[in-house]
């Protein structure tokens, strides 16, 4: 299953509250860590190959925050950056890219209106439509998606959405376990290998790290890209470490 | 011809603002945004840049009248970057959702990343990430903004598509994927162009963009 010269990427993901980057476990947001755009650009200059901005209540608080916070950050971080939560209708991609925003991830709208998937590929392009899924275990191989930061359910099969929603233009897959968010435990491995098994867009798996290990399981498992999250926040780990770790294995890494 | 002023065509796909302080950080201390043909037939040096479709780009050019001024502009010797779609739009052709012609500026096709690898894995698609690249001998013949790289240095790459020039001559640098030669970097006389983004390819991708800012035609 090994590709020549597989691309693997190591993401800092950075969720964000209001002003704040806040450390979540089962996605709910716990504890404030501090401002995001400092730990962006440390991760920036850390060597991330790209960040992520996860605003995890946008849907209960007005969005002018995220914004600046993009502002800020994009004027001097120069890999690229995702940010997801509470994006609606196209305008609201409009307002983040041009904000400086390279990429947006979609979990609850598209959910509600696939076809926003298809209009933001169209008028942006798919590389810009990042598919947003929080998962959750119903079996050992089986899991559904939640979406509004995990605590809605809805009833989808997540390998049926992934099959549907790369077909309506989708570019990549952020895929957050919300079982392992927060654990420290390792990602779920096999939810990885099933989503893996089924598309050909790339993968980022989030949720759970918690030793250097749990990074050459989820490259062995299919993985595109990881998100690493509070173990950076900690100073758990770092970008070198990451990237050291995964230049053992076949996949293709930046030498930092 | 100083370092310090450049043009950014706004044809209104993609996101300036990267690209912006990307080459205000490289050194640029002027930087003009051409969203007309007066306003790129004034550039000193141009850059092209956008995401998106071919299709999608090659209306914005034409909507607004600049590919002609374009095409004027290649013509005078300045130097000019496109960089990602920007690059590909350098083509004759782009076959992204049918068949449209491009600027014609180096001769080409643009075309899909192969779907398999040499022994028939699936490739994912698109290619998102970083690499190195590899610099052909092409690349002494010409002044470029790539010459400086060295071999561990890594690029943001985010594309489906290729350019595939007529001639070999026109290829800088290439990247390996399954086995197969990408195409990176294209040039022919003052135009060059990027498939990777410079703007998002950290250190590396800002010395890219110094030196651009540097060369000389």
């Amino acid at each position: 299953m090994t590709n020549l010269q597989r691309p693997f990427r190591i993401i800092a993901r950075l969720d964000v509250k209001g002003p704040n980057l806040i450390k979540g476990v089962h996605l709910e947001g716990l504890r404030v860590i501090g401002a995001p755009q400092v730990y962006a650009k440390r991760y920036y200059e850390q060597g991330a190959d790209e960040l992520i901005y996860m605003d995890i209540v946008a849907s209960l608080y007005g969005r002018s925050n995220l914004l600046e916070i993009v502002k800020q950050t994009a004027h001097d971080v120069f890999v690229p950056l995702t940010v997801g939560g509470g994006i609606r209708c196209l305008d609201d991609v409009t307002a983040l890219l041009r904000a400086g925003a390279d990429k947006v991830a979609i979990n609850t709208a598209a959910v509600h209106r696939p076809k926003l998937i298809e209009e933001v590929a169209r008028k942006f392009g798919s590389q810009c439509m990042v598919l947003s899924i929080e998962a959750k275990r119903r079996s050992d191989e089986s899991w559904e998606v939640y979406t509004d930061c995990g605590r809605e359910r809805s009833g989808i099969s997540v390998i049926e959405w992934v099959q549907e929603a790369v077909e309506l233009g989708v570019g990549e897959i952020l895929l957050t376990s919300i079982d392992q968010e927060g654990t420290r435990k390792g990602f779920d491995l096999r939810l990885l290998e099933a989503v893996h098994a089924v598309t050909k867009v790339p993968v980022i798996i989030s949720g759970g790290y918690g030793q250097s290990d749990h990074i050459i399981g989820a490259i062995e498992a299919g993985a595109d890209a990881v998100a690493v999250a509070d173990a950076l926040h900690y100073n758990r780990t770092d970008m070198q470490t990451l990237h050291h770790i995964a230049q053992t294995t076949t996949v293709t890494v930046r030498t930092l | 011809m100083s370092k310090s002023c450049v043009s950014i065509v706004d044809y209104g796909l993609g996101n300036l603002f990267s690209v912006t302080r990307a080459l205000q950080t490289s050194g640029a201390s002027e930087i003009r945004i051409a969203t007309s043909p007066e306003d790129i037939l004034n550039a000193e040096r141009l850059v092209i840049p956008g995401v998106g479709s071919f299709r999608d780009g090659m209306d914005g050019l034409e909507r607004q009248g600049i590919a002609a001024a374009i095409r004027e502009f290649a013509s005078f010797g300045r130097p000019m970057l496109g960089i990602c779609l920007g690059m590909q739009l350098l083509a004759t052709k782009g076959t992204e959702f049918g068949e449209h012609s491009g600027l014609d500026l180096i001769p080409g096709r643009v075309v899909r990343i192969p779907m398999t690898d040499k022994s028939g894995i699936t490739l994912k698609s698109p290619f998102i990430g970083w690499s190195t690249l590899e610099l052909h001998d092409s690349i002494n013949s010409h002044k470029n903004a790539i010459a400086c790289l060295s071999p561990q240095d890594a690029v943001y790459l985010v594309h489906s598509y290729q350019y595939a020039p007529e001639s070999e001559a026109n290829i800088l640098a290439t990247y390996r994927y399954g086995g197969h030669h990408i195409t990176a970097a294209i040039q022919s006389g003052n135009i060059s162009g990027l498939q990777f983004h410079p703007e998002k390819s950290g250190k590396v991708g800002l010395k890219i963009l110094s030196h651009f800012l540097e060369t000389v035609v």
